[in-house]
């Protein structure tokens, strides 16, 4: 019998939570024999190759790709997890949400006191995806089946998440292992 | 009436003293009544129900509601647990709660009573309100995005030390708290040792030059629930 897939993709985070994936440390070897990984940026493998157990997203929905990234897993895992505060509440990029969308790109690309654009561009080439109105939670956009809180969730949050996933365990986690930060 | 009341918590004989609240003698008893406004030096008002329980079967504050011979009261029931992560749940989409680099967390009795709850994502849509900080005083600054309005500053201020330098304004989802000066908190009189800067269950009142002084793994909460304190007197 083929093992099953997990696939896993950073959205608008900063990789700190798939960080804390390789942090299982040699448990990956573990890992490795219950699982195959799929779309990741752990093995560069862009496209889904096929239907994924377990999917791990990290970071909120920023921009319209990341919007689409989240349907393609939604739609390709038959269990969604949002992975550390970016994905379950917009995280650091959130903090965004409360100054309007135009004059962020203006203090990013305009205004900031070490920005040097003598052409007064804000970058708009439609290569670029366009930016949301604000930062979503995951839960907000797809269907999410579980939450790992955490700034990054520790590697044993990680773990014994999927360990109980992978062998139909409930997944419940300890009071240790709920941290927000 | 006889100096000692008895009556039941989730079936459980308590003995209080006349004159106490169902949540000052379920502390006595060892038994934890989760709540958050409640702080034992101040003046208890039931404002953020975290403490509701069933008392002869209706939904009463326990920080409030004085003892009775012979009352029943509920506390730890499925429903309350889920009224209570509800309570929780509000209070962190109203706000603007960043745990990940809040000076108050591992300390934050909002953060510690989620953890507790076993809640690993609110259930509604976050707000992200617009609030604003204030970093005028010298040695204190206001948050008010990490505010859940306790009152605990309000009454501290006003009761122990004497000078109401915080007051609510507004209502409902604009309720903010509010200084007692000309325009910010540097031209209250409010100093760091008074014990209204002390009694923030958040990190909404944070002082200055502190930081992250407890490393990560050795903080209030890292290890052992909030409540853990009353219920190891059992």
């Amino acid at each position: 019998m083929s093992k099953p897939k997990i696939a896993t993709a950073s959205l608008a985070g900063c990789f700190g939570c798939h960080m804390s994936i390789l942090d299982i440390d040699e448990r990956i070897l573990k890992l490795i024999e219950l699982v195959d990984f799929d779309k990741s940026p752990i093995d560069d493998i862009k496209e889904f190759t096929g239907r994924c157990a377990v999917g791990l997203i990290e970071g909120g929905c920023a921009n319209e790709e990341n919007v689409r990234v989240l349907q393609d897993f939604r739609k390709h895992c038959d269990i969604l997890i949002s992975v550390g505060d970016c994905a379950i509440m917009g995280g650091i990029p959130a903090m965004r949400n409360n100054i309007p969308l135009k004059e962020c790109l203006d203090e990013a690309y305009l205004n900031g006191p070490t920005v040097h654009n003598p052409e007064n561009i804000t970058p708009n080439d439609k290569e670029i995806p366009l930016c949301l109105d604000r930062v979503y939670p995951c839960h907000e956009v797809v269907k999410i089946d579980y939450h790992l809180p955490g700034c990054p969730p520790s590697a044993d949050t990680i773990w014994q998440a999927l360990v109980a996933l992978l062998t139909n365990k409930p997944l419940e986690l300890p009071y240790e292992l709920i941290k927000y930060d | 009436m006889s100096e000692h009341i008895t009556f039941t918590i989730d079936g459980v004989e308590i003995k209080g003293k006349a004159g106490q609240t169902i949540l000052q003698a379920a502390d006595q008893a060892g038994i934890y009544i989760p709540r958050l406004c409640y702080l034992s030096e101040l003046i208890p008002h039931g404002s953020c129900r975290v403490c509701t329980v069933i008392v002869n079967g209706k939904p009463q504050a326990a920080c409030t509601q004085p003892i009775t011979e012979g009352m029943t009261v509920e506390n730890d029931t499925p429903e309350l647990k889920e009224h209570r992560r509800n309570i929780i749940d509000m209070l962190f989409v109203e706000g603007n709660h960043y745990c990940m680099f809040c000076e108050k967390s591992g300390n934050c009795e909002l953060q510690a009573m989620a953890y507790r709850l076993g809640i690993p994502a609110p259930k509604y849509p976050y707000l992200f309100p617009e609030k604003d900080i204030d970093a005028t005083h010298p040695d204190i600054f206001i948050d008010r995005n990490r505010c859940i309005l306790c009152g605990r500053c309000v009454e501290a201020s006003r009761d122990i030390d004497h000078k109401g330098v915080f007051e609510f304004v507004g209502r409902g989802i604009n309720k903010k708290v509010a200084v007692n000066a000309e325009a910010n908190l540097k031209d209250s009189n409010f100093k760091v040792a008074d014990k209204a800067a002390d009694v923030c269950p958040v990190g909404s009142i944070i002082k200055k030059r502190v930081g992250f002084a407890v490393p990560v793994g050795q903080r209030k909460y890292d290890s052992k629930p909030i409540g853990s304190e009353i219920e190891n007197k059992k």
